[in-house]
């Protein structure tokens, strides 16, 4: 008996393998975008492998921590490398996950039967952001201070609860050691939950097998590849094809993810914010501050709503409106068509509309408040929203090009 | 053998429902009674609450314009002697202002006036925005400045932009909601502060 046969008995290796990878059927016209997914999950593992690594020497304590980081970057044998790789695998895990969701958008994968995926995907993107968020106190530098000030905060605006819950978030009434230690706990544990979420997220995806940039089912064409009599005659097995595939994509993205490393790091601060390079003060807030870049977009959108009727709950609304209104987009989109490209000028003009709005809230959101950007700050708030909020309207009224029965080259 | 197995039509489903629904109700009663316990653990400790002490301070090297920053309760609390002028300045902004009276209760009854004070000239307040928590910044400059072209001398808020004067009143449409915090306090001799405690200490 062999020693598969034997594990096969008791475990289904070989049939898992089979119906994920050597015999799950992708479509055969995954394009550059179709990368994302994959590089998404090598970018956890990475960031889970080496902020183990930097938890060996790091202390989560408001007298210890900044110390600790710079024993880490000075004293730790490639420390600086672990930790460079930590700071630049958090900004371009968000470059990664903003691209994967752009895919999403652009070929219709959150439409039926893929809501579920793209619901789990949302949840997977509020728990980065946690994390994230998270983690960006641990350094306790000036920005790590006043950012989680800012942020715990927001909380604070909402009626009733308001007070209670913020002071139950931070442990105390200011941000302090019971703070710090605690967000170094969620810090640890959310990734492993990201894992959890990612499994869901897969699972689901291959219930439903994947979309593709013609956004049709393969499942609904004819039968019958150079594999199986009844695989979808459009689709290819994903391993060795799209494995191959991913790893091509993998390489290059190494490539540019180490002269981050090695070269600019710090990414003109806004990878590592320069004020994060001095200790918490708690008296002093530092002349500007702003979220990482990839926070921007929804901190624009909460500076540019003004306080009304005594309370500045609104722009922490709005802000997290901005992130929650994602969810809806399965059902916010009443097009006959699924890819961009069979839909029409109307759609396409909208969806320029909210990138341009997203990009510019996302300078908007590390400049500093002032009259005129505040007012361009409230323009792209509007027209971001408006992107998801008149879609029921403008996706059916738009005029779409006929689909395709079957994939095209 | 028949008798040992239970005939399906013979079973009581009554019973075995309520049975379920007890069993059930038993264990997310668990559930519950074990949640509070676990998110209580959260809330600030006793040592958080216990922190706090009234600081005292000495505020007779404070010249005019200047501004003294001590912390209390972990927060920044800003002593700063106003100048004549910018006092006279305070009711010309009243039209700025959202709430130039401080009718919202943001100070104690004792620092209910124009001034936000007790000694006309000392301000202290809490430097903590109303907003988001930033500690805004002392521009005591006045005139054209980036962010006013009629500055009066005040605080600015450089996270999201609020603007306060130099009684720390906030300025109408910014994003804070309203004027800044007046901690407790009073004068332990002409010269000396305690700020925290206003209940009359005996010296």
């Amino acid at each position: 008996m062999s020693f598969m046969t034997w594990l096969d008995d008791r475990f289904p290796a070989t049939k898992v393998t089979r119906e994920h990878l050597t015999e799950y059927y992708a479509p055969k016209n995954f394009n550059f975008w179709y990368f994302f997914g994959s590089l998404a999950l090598m970018v956890l593992v990475l960031q889970i492998v080496t902020g183990v690594l930097l938890a060996m020497n790091y202390k989560p304590d408001v007298e210890l921590a900044f110390a600790s980081v710079e024993y880490i970057m000075r004293d730790v044998w490639g420390g600086w490398f672990i930790r460079y790789m930590h700071s630049t695998g958090a900004s371009l895990f968000f470059v990664v996950i903003y691209l994967h969701m752009f895919r999403g958008l652009l070929y219709g994968s959150y439409r039926k039967p893929r809501e579920l995926i793209w619901l789990f995907g949302m949840v997977i993107f509020l728990a980065m952001m946690a994390s994230a968020f998270f983690g960006y106190l641990l350094p306790w530098g000036q920005m790590s201070f006043w950012g989680a000030q800012v942020i715990v905060n927001l909380f604070e605006t909402l009626p009733f609860v308001g007070s209670a819950l913020s002071e139950w978030i931070r442990g105390d009434y200011v941000i302090s050691d019971a703070t710090l230690n605690r967000f170094y706990a969620f810090h640890y544990l959310i990734p492993f939950i990201l894992v959890g979420l990612v499994f869901l997220h897969i699972v689901a995806l291959h219930k439903v097998g994947s979309n593709n940039p013609d956004g049709i089912e393969i499942k609904n064409g004819p039968k019958g590849n150079k594999w199986s009599a009844d695989a979808p005659a459009d689709g290819i097995p994903f391993h060795p094809y799209y494995t191959v595939k991913d790893i091509m994509g993998t390489v290059v993205f190494m490539a540019i993810f180490f002269a981050i490393v090695f070269f600019v790091p710090e990414m003109g601060g806004y990878f590592l914010e320069q004020p994060n390079y001095e200790p918490a003060n708690p008296l002093k807030t530092p002349d500007h501050i702003a979220p990482v870049w990839y926070f921007t977009p929804y901190y624009a959108i909460l500076r540019a709503i003004p306080s009304a009727f005594g309370t500045q709950v609104w722009g922490v609304l709005a802000m997290f409106a901005s992130i929650a209104v994602f969810f809806f987009l399965p059902w916010l989109d009443r097009s006959p068509v699924k890819s961009i490209r069979y839909k029409g000028w109307i759609f396409k003009s909208w969806l320029a509309v909210f990138v341009v709005s997203f990009v510019i809230l996302g300078y908007l959101g590390t400049q500093p408040p002032g009259g005129s950007r505040t007012l361009l700050a409230q323009i792209f708030t509007a027209s971001y929203f408006a992107f998801f909020l008149l879609m029921p309207i403008y996706s059916k009224m738009d005029k779409t090009k006929p689909v395709p029965e079957r994939i095209t080259e | 053998m028949t008798d040992r197995h239970m005939d399906y039509k013979q079973v009581d489903h009554k019973r075995r429902r309520l049975l379920t629904i007890a069993t059930s109700g038993v264990g997310l009663a668990g559930v519950v009674g074990l949640a509070i316990p676990f998110a209580g653990s959260m809330s600030p400790s006793e040592k958080a609450k216990a922190a706090g002490a009234p600081v005292e301070v000495d505020i007779s090297k404070l010249e005019s314009g200047q501004q003294l920053i001590v912390k209390w309760r972990g927060k920044p609390v800003w002593v700063i002697r106003r100048s004549r002028e910018s006092l006279e300045m305070l009711a010309d902004l009243n039209d700025r202002l959202l709430d130039p009276s401080s009718k919202n209760s943001q100070q104690p009854d004792y620092a209910q006036n124009i001034y936000r004070s007790i000694k006309q000239e000392v301000l202290v307040l809490v430097g903590i925005c109303t907003h988001l928590g930033c500690s805004p910044k002392y521009q005591p400059e006045i005139g054209i400045v980036p962010f006013d072209d009629d500055w009066k001398g005040g605080f600015l808020c450089a996270c999201h932009g609020s603007k306060f004067d130099l009684a720390g009143r906030v300025y109408s449409g910014v994003p804070a909601p309203s004027n800044l915090v007046v901690p407790p306090h009073q004068y332990l001799s002409d010269n000396v502060l305690l700020i925290g405690d206003d209940e009359k200490v005996s010296s």
